[in-house]
């Protein structure tokens, strides 16, 4: 375990950017996710078609695939670059397809929520005048919301364990397993401690994560 | 000089797929006037009163509200849907907002009104349908009869020109029914225009100018409520009458 904590400071470095890419993507995963599922059940065809589209085809593809398009298709072959310090060009990029990713299963969980919502109340609003934009902001999604918070925590449990998909796919962040593969291939670091103690950062992430969204969601239920 | 109809239905048909739901519907309701829809389940009373504030469209024909023939969509529609309440069977109340924000919410939002105007107005006609004392409980905390008279408060916000009742009733324990009738029928003497979709006899013959006899999608007599209770014309009236006359 020394060598592990001789080299704290990497580790720490490691998740501190781990943490920066899941807050990031999990800000931009939930607008994106709440824009998909505003356009999934508006009453303009297209829109839905689109919001459709999106989600089932980037829900079904593996998150390796979509970064490693971000990554060696836009960022690499295309040469579209975010930022001029290498470091920041593959955060950002990764942060996009983390988010491109992510924001699906926002607007899954989302989705499942509305549909929760007894129909009743919606025409209720849209009786009292309200427009369908009024409607979706002051009735439905603050409802569906509260419904997914449970959901919305194991999308987001989810998301800070998929970060460390970046580095695989090329997109070199040096987030927690970036670090650890790294501390294995100068051999500064016994290769067991060292996965042990990188496992358990996860779990010092992850599980306040899942108390805090069950507590989260008892807290704001709808009573009906 | 007769004065123009506040609600006008011309020809109105409307189809559920191969289903004919209603099938040339002229009526129309004057100002202040409480009109009572009654008839067999499934004769299409609630999709009447839904046409009227266009939570469902119509195939052909002519809806205007005073004057004015309801716009298709868009903000038109929604300003005009602010004229038109609606009580619904089972209440609608906004789960998780307080009684005073279920009741101050289309005011403050459609009507631009500020919240603390919206506010006094709330506490007012919360105090009318005698449920003041509630204002900040959420819906669930309520029990039906509670729940339907905020509705109606909240309804009432708007100021609307008419408001549309579908089977306000039906939903709520026997003790409760009275307390919702009782504030409909101090809204009738206080001129509100009415449309109320109910079998409840006793509110027709003491607040109802008109009963209105729909069956299988066709409005098939028009009478006042004494007259249509001891004499109906109709077979399909005389025979809807005896059944639920006798249980
Ligand atoms: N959204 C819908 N889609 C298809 N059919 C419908 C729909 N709404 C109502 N119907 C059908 O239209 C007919 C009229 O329904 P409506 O609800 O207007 O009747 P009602 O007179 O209000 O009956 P009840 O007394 O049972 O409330 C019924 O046969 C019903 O099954
Ligand atoms: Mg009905």
């Amino acid at each position: 375990m020394e060598a592990f904590f001789s080299n704290i400071d990497k580790v720490v470095d490691g998740f501190s950017w781990t943490v920066r890419l899941t807050l990031l993507s999990a800000l931009f995963s939930f607008i994106l996710g709440v824009i998909l599922t505003a356009m999934r059940v508006s009453p303009v065809p297209l829109l839905r078609g689109i919001s459709t589209a999106y989600v089932e085809g980037i829900r079904n593809t593996p998150l390796t695939l979509v970064l490693l398009f971000c990554g060696l298709g836009l960022n690499s072959a295309l040469g579209l670059h975010l930022s001029d310090q290498v470091m920041w060009d593959v955060f950002w990029w990764a942060v996009i397809g983390l988010s491109a990713y992510t924001s699906c299963f926002v607007s899954e969980s989302l989705r499942a929520g509305i549909n929760t919502i007894p129909v009743g109340q919606v025409e209720a609003a849209r009786s009292l005048g309200l427009t369908f934009t009024q409607n979706l902001r002051l009735i439905v999604i603050p409802q569906a919301l509260r419904t997914v918070v449970g959901p919305l925590g194991s999308v987001l449990i989810a998301l800070t364990k998929n970060t460390t998909v970046a580095s695989v796919a090329g997109l070199g962040v040096q987030e927690a397993s970036r670090q650890m593969k790294l501390m294995f291939d100068q051999g500064i670091a016994p290769v067991l401690p060292t996965f042990f103690g990188f496992a358990v950062g996860f779990l010092i992430l992850t599980l306040p994560m899942g108390y805090l969204f069950g507590w989260l969601s008892k807290r704001v239920a709808v009573v009906r | 000089m007769k004065a123009t109809p506040l609600v006008v239905l011309e020809n109105v048909d409307k189809h559920f797929g191969d289903l004919h739901v209603l099938r040339d519907i002229n009526l129309s309701v004057q100002r202040g006037e409480v009109v009572v829809v009654i008839g067999p389940s499934g004769s299409g009373k609630s999709t009447l009163c839904r046409t009227i504030n266009r939570l469902e469209t119509i195939d052909s024909g002519v809806i205007t509200i005073d004057g004015s023939p309801l716009p298709a969509e868009g903000r038109g529609l929604a300003r005009l849907r602010s004229d038109v309440g609606m009580v619904f069977q089972s209440f609608n109340l906004f789960a998780h907002k307080t009684v005073l924000q279920n009741v101050t919410l289309g005011p403050i939002k459609v009507l631009k009104k500020s919240k603390a105007e919206a506010e006094a107005r709330g506490m007012e006609l919360l105090e009318r349908v005698r449920i003041a004392n509630q204002a900040h409980k959420y819906p669930a905390q309520l029990s039906g009869g509670q729940q339907q008279r905020v509705a109606i408060a909240r309804a009432l916000a708007m100021n609307p020109k008419v408001i549309l009742f579908d089977e306000p009733t039906s939903a709520l324990d026997p003790e409760m029914v009275q307390e919702v009738l009782d504030v409909m029928t101090d809204l009738a003497k206080e001129g509100m225009t009415m449309v109320v979709v109910t079998h409840e006899m006793g509110f027709a013959r003491r607040a109802a100018n008109r009963v209105v006899f729909m069956a299988d999608g066709q409005i098939v007599e028009e009478n006042t409520p004494d007259e249509f209770f001891t004499n109906p014309r109709s077979e399909r009236a005389k025979d809807f009458l005896s059944k639920i006359l006798t249980h």
